[in-house]
């Protein structure tokens, strides 16, 4: 097809699908009564209105980068890691559990030991749901799913038992929090009076790092072609259930760091609903992003808008926050139609066949031969 | 279904039919009568399974119409093909392997049952009906899977039949068939052409001659001829077919008996579904020699060539290249040492579709100097090694940043045979390197094969293109049920020799 | 205690074995949906909703009823709703049934929490015991002494046997499953098949949802299905794409559910939490050892199907 109409045919599809996403939340909103369009205003312009809200978009972006980025490494790599939530919760009770209980060592090191450990634990929890993909086959979407599950209860348990604050216990309030960590171990902020902090660096940083890894080292090529073609990587000599492996300690990794990250950049205590659905947001960010570092870091952007977006609309119009859910999920099923549509040769084809059909009168235009190399000597 | 009225005349008039980037069919007709076996032939991407399809209502052409005894129709699904009496049996066989054959019937049959409950007694019946009536054995409560080739396929005919098929098209039926199997074949087809209109699509120009009564031969998507075969003679046709004289490659060389490279000894090695396909087979490849093999796929080629590349656990007997044993080695390692393989799926296993035919060429050596430094990819001297090979092996494409699945048939194998020979390997087992490739992609490939084996390296070539087999191969060794039949000097090889020792009747 | 955890058990199996046996259907024809748990949940709050409204009111006795039939007409519409995105739109169906799961929960928890919100309970389905089979000691009690929908779901087993193999429809069902492009070549429409067989599916996973909310829980909350849309995903592979092995896999995470109630009441120390990790462990554990069954499983299970792609 001609240029023209294909980025006439990518700029429909993408239209049509953002509208279709846009209908279905609607429908929702205004079943219990709220007005679509005020709803859709507040969530995109009210946290731009005012600097810090503004800030709070950064805030909830570093989390999301990260998962973001880990899903990236998964997806590319042939593995669905859905367990990003339970990864973060296993990272932060590592990183909370390391800072309050290693005394007398310093700030600058047992930082860094603390994001470490976070990194590590979810690596661990990741590589669980990966080796049981690579050594028994299991389906990785259905046991990082119940890892998610099994981890959230581990963290309930611990959060009221052995890591709670001994304060919560003298006070009789029971809120199932751990000790505030140390100043010493805190993210520093990037602006006064935001909550911005230093992990949007490190979040910056590892992006780049990430893009780096998949598209300029061995090993990421490995990861690569292995989820593009297992058959193929396999009789290339590459060890697939390796990479597989390989693929979920790193997303288990960086979703356990955006974990670790959380607890000592912004809230600097492990507490209850903290992950807050960064785990599943995070694989929303990385699809919308296109699996890639510099689309990761725009949709994450856009995603925290949302976010903080959507806290407003339950203050002020009184939406429930599950509406968020609503959108991630609206998005999820117009993001991977539409995918389906730009990545099919023969949609384009069928596409421009339909409009020739009702426009009968106009001069069809002869199928040029694309960038298929039809090289037959 | 079955009360279709009989097709006297079927004719397709300038069907034109495109996909993404290529014209499949462009102003195509065709016309055959009742009493009529008509031949169409063509290479592989000359569109006559994309013509067929759309007679079966699987594709919708783009121009053009189909008219059935003068009146037009048109098969906007395979249903409505069904409906008029279409009957189309496939190269690959549209069974499906975990039910029975009446099951099968039953499938297509929506008037036979009561509309809850399922009355494969009927179907039964059917079957047992129409195989007595046109001499096709068939065993209704047979599972699919459990079947033979040759069965499977007469299955496909009973099957086809009994849904009331009153033309018949089949798509190269004999591709999977043993020489013995494809007499037998091409009579019954003579028994049936007596009642329906027969097409057959082949590229097989002895059996277009055998057997058809008319030729329509298409070339790059158009008609280059169409008329009674006795008027054309077997060079005639392949003229046509190919648009310029034939010079196949041959062996011409002296066979050069150099060391033994390759030595496989009793080797056993089990099949998916559990039983020994290779079942203690013996072969020794020398260095400087092509080795053809040759059999009827499914005696156990595939599983002998996954345990050679290390892709398959071996269980017993040993693989030795160049004195080293790699038995049970993992891919790497048999990479490592030495040996290229170029895989039966090309499409799937040996390449990655998505990646850019730049990052394919480098797929087994991404991991070492010169493409990488540490563990960093050195695009620089992979671009330079990418654009190196797309001269020598004149692999055309715009440019070699397009993803290589999106390249011809014969484009892709050039692909991963300049990246298995630029790795300079000692031996190289090649599967089925022409299937579906064009003919000048394989003669250049076939050029290729004879290059390596003159610069000394081992080639194990499995084909099932006797014709190539005899040509190219210094020996031709017959596999059969796992084991080598015995093994035959090049010139002494006959189709009917090797035919004979495929179907398991020994020396 | 053994009698407790039975008769507590097999009552949990209803809303899994409800989900299970329609995420079969949708398997066995080739489409897996991971959105399950999306479509229960908004079962679940259909299924409240009636006996909410009617509380106070005459049509009390009628609101399950109505419950349950609102909870399948929606589950029928998700599951179009989802035949739409994965058969005519042919997109991936793991990311998708995610896609959906997330819809069909924030759907169900924000029209919750806006107009309800809190826990409020409701009454629920009486038993009926069966008149003489309910009286036989220990077993009578626990197999015959049970809501009707109870009765009805084991029903469903044999049901859906005989739907899937001796009917024409389970045939082509099993058929577009396996060799999608054989049964489309025999004039079988593949994708309304997988269209009908997802209907249908949404359809036991809304009755499924509907259960948990209406008799088992007798109340409605956020996470009151809490990843039980994914065990019947994963029991659909455990129970090897039968019905048979489905009711077994069932009973079996049930009665471990039913157990982690049944120690706390006996007093045995245990903590909750652990308790409550115990069924979804047993998932993992249970996929683990039945990883060979995918070699049995419908062979174009996950694969979108398109006619005109070059075969």
């Amino acid at each position: 097809m001609t240029r023209g109409f294909r980025v006439l045919f990518v700029v429909s599809v993408a239209a049509l699908s953002a509208l279709a996403a846009g209908a279905l939340s609607s429908l929702v909103l205004l079943a219990i009564g709220a007005s679509p369009w005020a709803t859709f205003v507040t969530i995109f312009t009210g946290p731009l209105s005012d600097p810090f809200t503004a800030s709070e978009i950064g805030v909830r972006a570093v989390p999301l980068i990260l998962v973001a980025l880990g899903t990236a490494v998964s997806f590319r790599s042939g593995v669905l890691n859905i367990g990003a939530e339970g990864q973060m919760l296993v990272g932060i009770l590592a990183c909370t559990g390391v800072a309050l209980n290693i005394p007398g060592l310093p700030g600058p090191a047992l930082l860094p030991l603390a994001l470490i450990a976070g990194a590590l634990s979810g690596a661990a929890w990741g590589a669980l749901a990966g080796w049981l993909r690579a050594r028994l086959e299991v389906n990785e979407i259905l046991s990082t799913v119940m890892l998610n599950y099994i981890a959230a209860q581990l963290y309930t348990f611990l959060l009221r038992g052995p890591m709670i604050d001994p304060d919560e216990l003298m006070t009789g309030s029971g809120t199932p929090q751990s000790m505030r960590l140390p100043r010493a171990v805190w993210l520093s902020r990037l602006f006064p009076g935001t909550r911005l902090h230093t992990g949007l660096l490190i979040a910056l940083f590892l992006s780049f790092s990430v893009w780096v890894l998949l598209w300029r080292t061995t090993l990421g090529y490995r990861l690569r072609a292995a989820g593009a073609e297992a058959r193929a990587a396999r009789y290339a000599g590459i060890r697939v259930e390796r990479s597989l492996v390989s693929a979920m300690l790193l997303a288990g990794g960086l979703s356990g760091l955006a974990g670790a990250v959380e607890v000592v950049g912004v809230h600097h205590r492990a507490i209850e609903a903290i992950s807050a659905g960064y785990g599943f947001a995070g694989i929303v960010v990385a699809l919308f992003g296109g699996l890639h570092p510099a689309g990761i870091v725009p949709a994450a952007a856009f995603f925290g808008l949302l976010l903080v977006g959507a806290d407003m609309t339950q203050r002020s119009a009184g939406v429930p926050a599950n509406m968020v859910l609503v959108l991630e999920g609206v998005i999820i099923l117009a993001i991977v139609s539409a995918g389906m549509f730009l990545r099919n040769p023969y949609a384009e084809e069928r596409a421009a066949r339909l409009l020739r059909r009702l426009f009968k009168g106009r001069p069809a235009r002869i199928a040029v031969p694309g960038p298929s190399g039809e090289g037959d000597p | 279904m079955s009360s279709a009225e009989p097709i006297r005349e079927l004719a397709l008039c300038d069907i034109t039919k495109r996909f993404p980037g290529v014209v499949a069919c462009d102003r195509v007709s065709l016309r055959v009568r009742q009493g009529e076996i008509h031949a169409l032939v063509g290479e592989n991407g000359a569109g006559k399974s994309t013509l067929m399809n759309v007679l079966a209502g699987l594709y919708q052409p783009d121009e053009g119409q189909i008219l059935v005894n003068g009146a037009p129709v048109h098969f906007r699904t395979p249903a409505d093909a069904c409906a008029r009496g279409v009957g189309m049996v496939h190269q690959h066989f549209m069974l499906v392997p975990s039910m029975t054959v009446a099951e099968n019937v039953a499938l297509g049959l929506r008037t036979l049952h009561r509309p809850l409950r399922l009355d494969l007694e009927k179907a039964r019946q059917l079957v047992f009906r129409v195989s007595d009536r046109y001499h096709l054995p068939a065993e209704p409560d047979a599972p699919v899977w459990q079947l033979s080739v040759g069965e499977q396929q007469r299955v496909e005919l009973v099957k086809t039949l009994c849904l009331g098929a009153r033309l018949l098209v089949l798509d190269e039926p004999t591709s999977a068939l043993t020489p013995q199997e494809t007499d037998d074949l091409l009579k019954r087809l003579e028994l049936l052409a007596g009642e329906l209109p027969v097409v057959f699509i082949s590229h097989k120009l002895n059996e277009v001659k055998a057997l058809s009564h008319r030729v329509t031969i298409l070339r790059r998507g158009r008609v280059v001829f169409t008329g009674d075969t006795s008027g054309t003679s077997t060079a005639e046709l392949g003229a046509l077919l190919t648009g310029h004289e034939v010079k196949p490659a041959r062996n011409e060389a002296a066979e050069g008996a150099g060391a033994v490279v390759l030595a496989v000894k009793g080797l056993k090695v089990r099949a998916d579904r559990g039983h020994l396909a290779v079942d203690g087979l013996s072969l020794e490849v020398r260095a400087g020699e092509i080795l053809g093999l040759a059999g009827v796929s499914g005696n156990g080629q595939r599983e002998l060539s996954d345990a050679l590349a290390g892709l398959r656990p071996v269980e017993g007997g040993s693989i030795r290249l160049g004195g080293e044993e790699l038995a049970g080695a993992p891919p790497r390692r048999v990479i490592d040492r030495g040996m290229g393989y170029v895989p039966e799926d090309r499409h799937h296993e040996g390449i990655v579709p998505s990646f850019s035919v730049t990052e394919n060429l480098v797929l087994k050596d991404v991991a070492a100097p010169p493409f990488s430094r540490g563990p960093f990819l050195r695009l620089r001297a992979i671009e330079e090694h990418a654009a190196l090979l797309r001269d020598r092996f004149d692999i055309r494409c715009p440019s070699t940043k397009v993803k290589a699945g999106a390249l011809s048939g014969g484009n892709i194998q050039k692909v991963i045979l300049a990246r298995e020979l630029a790795r300079r390997p000692r031996a190289l087992l090649a599967v089925y390197p022409t299937r579906g490739v064009d003919l000048g992609a394989t003669e250049f490939i076939h050029g290729q094969l004879l290059a390596l084996r003159a610069s000394g390296a081992a080639v194990l070539l499995v084909s099932e293109e006797l014709e190539e087999l005899i040509a190219l191969s210094d020996r031709i060794a017959v596999v059969y049920r796992g084991r080598i039949l015995d093994i035959v000097p090049g010139r002494e090889a006959t189709r009917e020799r090797l035919g004979r020792l495929m179907a398991g009747v020994a020396a | 205690m053994i009698h407790d955890v039975l008769a507590l058990g097999l009552p949990f199996s209803v809303g899994l074995l409800l989900a299970a046996l329609g995420e079969n259907v949708n398997q066995r024809a080739g489409v897996f949906n991971l959105g399950c748990e999306g479509v229960m949940s908004v079962g679940a709050f259909l299924g409240f909703l009636p006996s909410y409204l009617f509380a106070s009111s005459a049509l009390l006795p009628f609101a399950p009823a109505l419950g349950f039939a609102l909870a399948a007409l929606a589950g029928l519409l998700l599951g179009l709703f989802f035949a739409l995105v994965t058969v005519t739109f042919r997109a991936p169906q793991g990311i998708a049934g995610i896609g959906l799961q997330m819809l069909g929960v924030g759907v169900a928890g924000t029209i919750f929490r806006h107009f309800i919100g809190g826990v409020i309970g409701i009454p629920g389905v009486a038993a009926w015991p069966i008149p003489v089979l309910s009286r036989i000691p220990f077993l009578g009690d626990v197999l015959f002494h049970q809501d009707p929908l109870v009765y009805l779901s084991f029903l469903c087993v044999p049901l859906s046997a005989f739907l899937l193999y001796r009917t024409p429809w389970g045939l082509r069902v099993r058929a577009v499953g396996t060799h999608p492009r054989a049964a489309d070549t025999m004039g079988i429409d593949v994708a309304r098949v997988r269209t009908e067989a997802l209907a249908l599916g949404g359809a036991l996973a809304g009755l499924g949802g509907a259960y948990l909310s209406i008799c088992q829980a007798r109340m409605f909350a956020d996470d009151l299905v809490a990843g039980r849309g994914f065990v019947a995903v994963a029991l659909v592979y455990f129970g090897r794409w039968t019905p048979l092995g489905i009711m077994g896999g069932a009973l079996l995470f049930s009665l471990a559910q039913a157990l982690q109630l049944a120690l706390q009441v006996a007093g045995i120390r245990f903590p909750y939490e652990f308790a409550v990790m115990l069924p979804y462990a047993l998932v993992v554990l249970v996929l683990a050892l039945a990883r060979r069954s995918r070699m049995l499983g419908p062979a174009a299970l996950g694969k979108p199907y398109d006619r005109e792609m070059r075969v």
